[in-house]
Order: C-alpha cells, then sequence, then structure tokens
C-alpha cells in the first residue's frame, strides 16, 4: 500500500549552529502548517523528525519510534544517514519524546515502523543532502550539478576541493527547501545493508540504565498496586493496618477498583503489598477455561458469523465433494511476559503531568493520561525509555495512568512497578481462539475450503482474511464469531495470525496426504493459482512466497533429512512479508525436540542485516516455544499460573538453531518484528506428525505428550 | 531496619535496609546499580544474576543478611573497568541483544561458566544458560556469544 504524501521539510539554523531538518511521515495530515519564513526566528516546534549538523561535521538524528528490542532505534537513522551520505562513525543517534506537532506514527506495533518510514526518513536525509550540495556549488560559483556528496563532505567534481558539512551547514539552512528529492540507487547504499550494531549495545553490556525500572528522580517514590485477583471482580473494602506499620510505607489507598501502596523502595512496596487485606466482591460471572472451550465450540457450530470472504459457491462445492476433511484447531490465552514488569514514572502537579517509561504507544497514552487529569493533552509529557520487550503488551498503557493517578494523589513522583505476579496475572492476553477448517476434495482435486473462527473479544482484522490461501481456491469462505468475555485481551505478537498460521498450515498438509502430493509442490501449485488475480485485497505476491518455499525447500534440503530426523514445511504471508519455514523435529525419550528451524524470508531490502537476522531468529524461537509450551488456563476469573515457575518459557536447551536466508531483491522494506513467528506452530506441528504420528490440533503441543506435567 | 557494609565492585558500601531486602533491590534502589535486573523475584529467569565471590547467584532472593561480611559482590557495573571482559567483547561484536533486558543476567551467568570452564562444550554451555530467560529469544546469539567468549578467554 503507497501513501499518498506530500512531504514538507524545513530548515533552519540553531542558535548554537547546526541545520536542522524536519520532516513529516504522512505530511498530507499536517499540510496546512506554515512554513516558516524567518529563519533565525524559526520555532522548533514546527518542525517533524529531524537531522543535526553540527559545524565540525558530526550529525545527530533523532529517532521518534519506541524501541522494543525491535532495533528501530538503529534501523531507522541508518536510512536517514544513508541518504544524507554520512559515514555512520560520524553519526549520533538520540531518542526524542512524544512530539505529535513534529512527528506521525510514534507507535511500535504491526511490523510497521521502517515500512512506513522508508519514504519519509530517505527524504529527510536526501533533503539535508541536496541543500549542502547547493551550499557548496554556491560558495563556489559553480552548477550544483558539478558537486557530489561523499562521505560527509560535498566534493568540486572537477578540482576535486572538498567541504565537509560541517562548513556548510549555516549556509546550507539558509537556502530554500527542495520539493523533490532523488533518492540513492540500492546499488549505491554504503550503510543500508551492511551490519550495524545497536546504538545501545555498548551501554546495554556494561548494565548502564535504559529502561523504564532503570529511570530515577531525586524525591521519587515507588509504588505497586493491588488489583482485583479475579477478571470481574471489584473491590469492596480492604484493612491497611499492618501494611502501614512496615517501616518505609508511605501511604495505602484506594484508586477506583485498586489499592495503591506506595514506600520509599520498590522492595518495601512489594512487602506491603503482600499485607494488605482486601475483600472482593463480583456480580459478573467469574469465567473458566472450559466455559470459554463450550462457548468457542457453540459458535463455531453457529450459523449466525460474520462473513469476511467467500469466493465462489462454497456449500455447492462440499456437496458435490468425494471427500471432506474438517478439523478444529484451539489455542489458550497468553500473557506477553515481557522480561521488563510493566512500569511507568509519573510526576504530576497542578495543571500539568510529566511522565518517562515503556510504551508503545505514547501519544494514545498522552490523551488518556489529559483526560484521567482533566488537563489539556499539550501539558502532559512523554518520554520513552528503552523497552525490557514489547510484544503487543505495551500498547496498553493502563500502568502509564495508574502511575499519572498515584502520582497526582500523592504530589509527589512516583514510578510504579508491577510484580512480575501482577503482570502475569493483570494482563492484556493474547485471547483463547479455536478455528475449524474444512476442505472439500473431488476428483482428486481441493475444490472448496472454508475456515472459521471464534475468539474472546474480536476477530482477524484488516486483510487478514484475504492472506494465503485466499485467491489461490475458486470456492474459499472465511467467517468469523466472538465472544465478549470480562477478560481483558488484545494484540500479542502477530495478532490472529500467530495461532491462525499454525492451523491453516497444518491442515494443508493433511490435504496434501489426502491428495497424495508433497507439501511444497502442493503450495507452489496452489499458488500458481493466485497469478493474475486482480483482487486489491490479495496483496501476498504469489511469484514471492514461491521464491521463499523454494528458497527454504533448497536449504532445508527438504525431503532428504537423515534418519530420524523429521521435517515439517510451512509458508506464510503476514506484516507485508513473504516467509517459508522447515521445521526439524527428533523424538528423544518420546518428546519432540525441535532442534532446528530454516527460515527463508522475503522483506525487500534489508536494512540492518545483523539485527533482521536476530530478530528473526527470536520471531522463529518465540514462535516453537509458544506453540510448544505456552499453557495458561482461566479458573473463576482467576489465570492459572502467576510467575515463571508455573508458566514454561522457552530456554536455551529447548530453542532450536535457526538458520535465516533473505531473498535479495531491491525492493521496499517490509515488516520483520513479527512475520517469522506465526509459521514456527505449523511448522512444528508438521514435523512433529511426521516424527510421532500424531497431528496435533490444540496448543500447547507439548501437553500431548506429558501427562500431569507439573508446568502445566 | 539496620545497617550492612556491602563490597561492591571494589568498594565498600554501607546501606541501611531491611534485613531481608534481596540484594537485589539494595543494588537497584539503594545502590543505583541498575545494571542487575528485577524479572521474576523467584529465582526463576536469571535478569538479576550477580557474582558472590565469583560464583552467578540470583540476587533476587538472596537477603543482604545472608551475605557475609568480606564477601565480593560483583555486578554487571563491575565485570570489567572499560566493558571489555571477554564476554562484553564478544556480545558487542556479535550484536547479541535484542531489548538488551535479561542481557546483564545472561552475561553474568556466561562470565562464571567462563570462569570456572574456559573451554566449555557446546552442551555445558546451554546447561549452564538453562536459568536465564530471554523473552526475545536470542539463544542462538547467547550461545554463540558464550562461544566467542570462549575463544578470548
Amino acid at each position: 500500500m503507497k501513501t499518498n504524501r506530500r512531504n514538507f521539510i524545513k530548515a533552519g539554523t540553531f542558535t548554537t549552529g547546526g541545520l536542522f531538518l524536519g520532516i513529516n511521515f504522512l505530511a498530507s495530515c499536517k499540510a496546512d502548517v506554515p512554513l516558516p519564513k524567518d529563519l533565525s526566528k524559526l520555532n522548533f516546534k514546527d518542525f517533524n523528525s529531524y537531522i543535526r549538523i553540527s559545524e565540525d561535521g558530526y550529525v545527530s538524528i533523532y529517532s521518534a519510534n519506541p524501541e522494543i528490542g525491535q532495533g528501530v532505534k538503529t534501523s531507522m537513522p541508518m536510512i536517514v544517514a544513508e541518504e544524507l551520505e554520512i559515514p555512520w562513525e560520524k553519526v549520533h543517534v538520540e531518542q526524542t519524546g512524544l512530539n505529535s506537532n513534529w512527528y506521525e506514527r510514534q507507535v511500535a506495533g504491526g511490523s510497521q515502523s521502517i515500512r512506513q518510514g522508508w519514504d519519509g526518513l530517505r527524504e529527510a536525509g536526501a533533503t539535508a543532502r541536496e541543500m549542502l550540495k547547493q551550499a557548496a556549488a554556491n560558495r563556489w560559483e559553480i552548477d550544483v550539478a558539478e558537486v557530489e556528496a561523499e562521505q560527509g563532505a560535498i566534493v568540486n567534481q572537477t578540482t576535486k576541493e572538498k567541504l565537509h558539512y560541517g562548513q556548510l551547514v549555516e549556509d546550507a539552512a539558509k537556502l530554500e527547501v527542495p520539493e523533490k528529492v532523488e533518492f540513492k540507487k540500492p546499488k549505491e547504499y554504503k550503510i543500508i545493508g551492511k551490519d550495524v550494531s545497536n546504538v545501545d549495545l555498548h551501554k546495554i553490556v556494561k548494565g548502564e540504565p535504559l529502561f523504564g525500572l532503570d529511570y530515577y528522580e531525586e524525591n521519587m517514590l515507588y509504588a505497586c498496586a493491588i488489583r482485583p485477583p479475579a477478571f470481574g471482580q471489584k473491590l469492596e473494602s480492604f484493612d491497611a493496618t499492618k501494611a502501614k506499620s512496615l517501616d518505609g510505607v508511605v501511604d495505602v489507598f484506594r484508586f477506583g477498583d485498586k489499592i495503591a501502596i506506595v514506600a520509599n523502595d520498590t522492595w518495601t512496596s512489594f512487602k506491603a503489598q503482600k499485607l494488605v487485606e482486601a475483600v472482593w466482591t463480583s456480580d459478573e460471572k467469574l469465567e473458566s477455561s472450559e466455559d470459554h472451550a463450550s462457548v468457542l465450540d457453540t459458535l463455531l457450530s453457529a450459523k449466525n458469523s460474520e462473513v469476511l470472504r467467500n469466493d465462489g459457491d462454497v456449500d455447492q462445492a462440499f456437496k458435490e465433494a468425494d471427500e471432506v476433511i474438517e478439523r478444529t484447531y484451539a489455542a489458550p490465552f497468553l500473557p506477553h511476559n515481557c522480561m521488563e514488569p510493566m512500569n511507568f514514572f509519573a510526576d504530576v502537579k497542578e495543571g500539568s503531568a510529566r511522565l518517562v517509561g515503556p510504551i508503545q504507544t505514547p501519544k494514545w497514552t498522552q490523551g488518556r493520561v489529559a483526560e484521567l487529569l482533566k488537563i489539556e493533552a499539550e501539558n502532559v509529557t512523554i518520554d520513552m525509555t528503552r523497552m525490557g520487550g514489547g510484544f503487543g503488551r505495551r500498547l496498553y498503557g493502563g500502568f502509564a495512568l495508574e502511575a499519572a493517578e498515584i502520582s497526582s494523589v500523592m504530589k509527589r513522583p512516583i514510578q510504579m512497578v508491577f510484580t512480575r505476579e501482577d503482570d502475569m496475572t493483570q494482563g492484556t492476553y493474547r485471547p483463547a481462539s479455536k478455528y475449524k477448517i474444512s476442505a472439500s476434495i473431488k476428483d482428486g482435486q481441493l475444490t472448496g475450503y472454508k475456515l472459521k473462527e471464534a475468539c474472546i473479544n474480536g476477530n482477524m482484522y484488516g486483510l487478514i482474511p484475504n492472506f494465503f490461501p485466499a485467491g489461490a481456491l475458486k470456492n474459499y469462505r472465511v467467517e468469523v464469531a466472538k465472544y465478549d468475555s470480562n477478560i481483558t485481551t488484545g494484540a500479542w505478537r502477530a495478532p490472529y495470525t500467530n495461532f491462525l498460521a499454525s492451523c491453516e498450515q497444518s491442515f494443508f498438509d493433511e490435504i496434501a496426504l489426502v491428495l497424495k502430493k508433497d507439501p511444497v509442490q502442493m503450495r507452489l501449485d496452489l499458488l500458481e493459482n493466485v497469478k493474475g488475480n486482480t483482487d486489491e485485497k490479495i496483496e501476498y505476491s504469489a511469484e514471492r512466497l514461491q521464491d521463499v518455499i523454494r528458497l527454504a525447500a533448497e536449504k532445508s534440503n527438504w525431503g532428504k533429512a537423515k534418519e530420524g530426523v523429521h521435517q515439517g514445511f510451512v509458508a506464510y504471508y503476514c506484516h507485508n512479508t513473504h516467509v517459508a519455514e522447515v521445521a526439524e523435529v527428533e523424538m528423544v525419550e518420546g518428546l519432540p525436540m525441535v532442534k532446528k528451524v530454516v527460515c527463508a524470508i522475503d522483506c525487500g531490502i534489508v536494512i540492518n542485516p545483523i539485527a533482521a537476522k536476530n530478530q528473526a531468529e527470536g520471531g522463529v524461537i518465540d514462535g516453537v516455544g509458544h506453540s510448544m509450551f505456552g499453557h495458561f488456563q482461566f479458573k473463576d476469573g482467576k489465570p492459572s499460573a502467576s510467575n515463571f515457575d508455573k508458566y514454561r518459557l522457552i530456554r536455551m536447551t529447548e530453542a532450536p538453531k535457526v538458520e535465516v536466508y533473505f531473498v535479495e531483491n531491491e525492493l521496499d522494506p517490509t515488516g520483520l518484528g513479527e512475520p517469522t513467528l506465526p509459521p514456527a506452530g505449523g511448522a512444528v506441528a508438521n514435523a512433529i506428525f511426521k516424527a510421532s504420528g500424531r497431528r496435533l490440533f490444540n496448543q500447547p503441543f507439548i501437553n500431548a505428550f506429558v501427562d500431569n506435567n507439573p508446568l502445566m | 531496619m539496620a545497617q550492612f557494609k556491602l563490597h561492591v565492585n571494589g568498594t565498600e558500601k554501607i546501606v541501611e535496609v531491611s534485613e531481608d531486602m534481596p540484594l537485589l533491590w539494595v543494588l537497584r534502589d539503594h545502590l543505583k546499580l541498575v545494571g542487575t535486573k528485577y524479572g521474576c523475584g523467584i529465582a526463576q529467569c536469571g535478569a538479576c544474576t550477580v557474582h558472590i565471590d565469583g560464583v552467578a547467584m540470583r540476587s533476587c532472593v538472596l537477603p543482604v543478611s545472608q551475605i557475609e561480611n568480606g564477601m565480593k559482590i560483583t555486578t554487571i557495573e563491575g565485570l570489567s573497568q572499560n566493558g571489555d571482559h571477554p564476554v562484553q567483547q564478544a556480545w558487542k561484536e556479535l550484536d547479541v541483544p535484542q531489548c538488551g533486558y535479561c542481557q546483564a543476567g545472561q552475561m553474568m551467568t556466561a562470565s562464571a561458566l567462563l570462569a570456572d570452564n574456559k573451554r566449555p562444550s557446546e552442551e555445558e554451555i546451554k546447561q549452564a544458560m538453562h536459568g536465564n530467560i530471554c523473552r526475545c529469544a536470542t539463544y542462538n546469539r547467547i550461545l554463540d556469544g558464550v562461544k566467542l567468549a570462549s575463544k578470548k578467554m
């Protein structure tokens, strides 16, 4: 999807010298902001993202998007630096806070930071470069065509004379901003496509303060909270006598249906949390996983569902079928379990609030804090720290609101922290869901396909119903139904597709078996049908998906595994990226062990290969881990696990070796934070079938092999 | 509240805290050494790993009162003077972290392993690192990082 944009860029000198360039990522929304006429009186609040060039030739590039470990604090500035034509060694990256006047989409979500920033970031760099070229040409009194930008300097192509950016910055800043600039060709790239270390790496390895929990201010107090232990409960009363008598406890008070505990340090607030005696009531149903299982089954068999895509005549195809395959798949709720528990710093004063912390959606948070405190949004500042993981959890900043509320009561700066138990039991979970998938087969051909989703609180959205295999089959239907629960749910890395892909791709394996086709060949054949499809909703490319399928098959030696090694194949498209994976499973003492995953990806131009590979590997292992072990149930509104002793996350001994291969092309970059995760579960399921003869329909898979596992 | 004398990263520190306060929180909130991370509080994730007399320990379950006088505590901030311990070098060369939150604990476990066993086998590395969760699942790179650091020891 191309955004129709009309970028504006503004430049000016800073009081300390230096060129600033602003750019609006989706400028059409902001086209009415006037260009400043007097550059020396420029109000920098008019700027969007910007570059600052110092007089000694160093460049600061501001990173506006939240960093959750996906690497955008490095890769987004790389794109600016590339077009600016500055050596990376001369670049200093700084994280900016929320500034809606300057930036659009300061969000970490949907694997969209690079894809949606691609044009805007290049424009920021290229515009500065062209202005510096013009400044040099003016100085030498020659045409701009006679100069080139090379590694932080403008070179006179005739005399070979050089002026570095710092010598030109002041002149450049006074020039008119060019309306149109040309981008470099991919073969000219010097930074994009090269391995660049994470800009925070030197701080991470030395343990320097970076994360939300590391944030500290003088005079700050520490707080935690007690929230209803079961979804659907309300606070009736509480006794804080014991908690308040604890040395170091500053205050304990009610806010809404929660209790705040404020202390002089984190540990004391945690300790006091356990001493508060609260009475909870409920007038709502306290739900259990058994209830969800039956309600989802009911939804799957009910007739009144919403049809999201309906091609051909599915019912007729099933009526005429020689054979019908029908399977139902189930997955539980999942907590996000970011390693850094939820937390936020807030300093609320009369009429204003200052918040600092890890948040994927700073703008949303600003608006909600303003509403809560009944103040103007412009008086709420949000600074973003590096985040100890996001995975979707930090899209929902309720914790930041809690921090603001506690600070407003205390009239002191506070840091509000979730214990691990709070984090796991007060989640915004991946919703439990079931899928029923059916295929009709006639004369040895797949003639019809229908999929029904039953899910808690929401359904697949956007173009998901049009992902592969949509477009490949004449008779095809996707329908959805949901059940509204009082358990809070939300986006969890690759929402919906994180389980949907696993089900569909496992189902494909069964179809292939019935059709007596190789699973790889069957997918390649299906994709042939997509070619020439003019449906605009079919945004995946059959050719690109076929390419990754072939690449994964080749790199994994598909079909030629050693004895005892069993391969499972998957190809999937999501977050604008095409991925194929081959999982290798061995049975060890009766248990399936995922030893290796080969992953082929087409995400267009790879900005930073060393980080992209890490991201892809992590996504695969995350997908393997949760499909194998992610077990989370509710009993009367209470979660079954509250810490890592009862909730099993994948660990090093269980992590497969992941081999990552990128398709090399010059196409615009697409998402990478999520797309390698959804295929992993299906690849594992298909490999386990070959290894054990057992077809798995319910996640986590390990439950099929373990009785009375204390962790399950 | 009681007073405790702690030897942290080569310096003597005096803190006045509750006796049952885990070392983790003494380090983080009272000594402002925030490199050591809170992950679970029950010794299950390894984010809080520090060295006590060279041995990797989970600081989140270690009450400050149990640290005997003279015991040397090393945190990630004290692993090396300039961030150039072989493990830190390897982590930088391979660009190991994603979010980075668990990595101090990973590096402290890895450095304790290598101090004890300079040339661990792959299986020994995996076993030693099993107690440290990385939610971003950078496990392949952590494994490579320990192997590379081993070569530098």
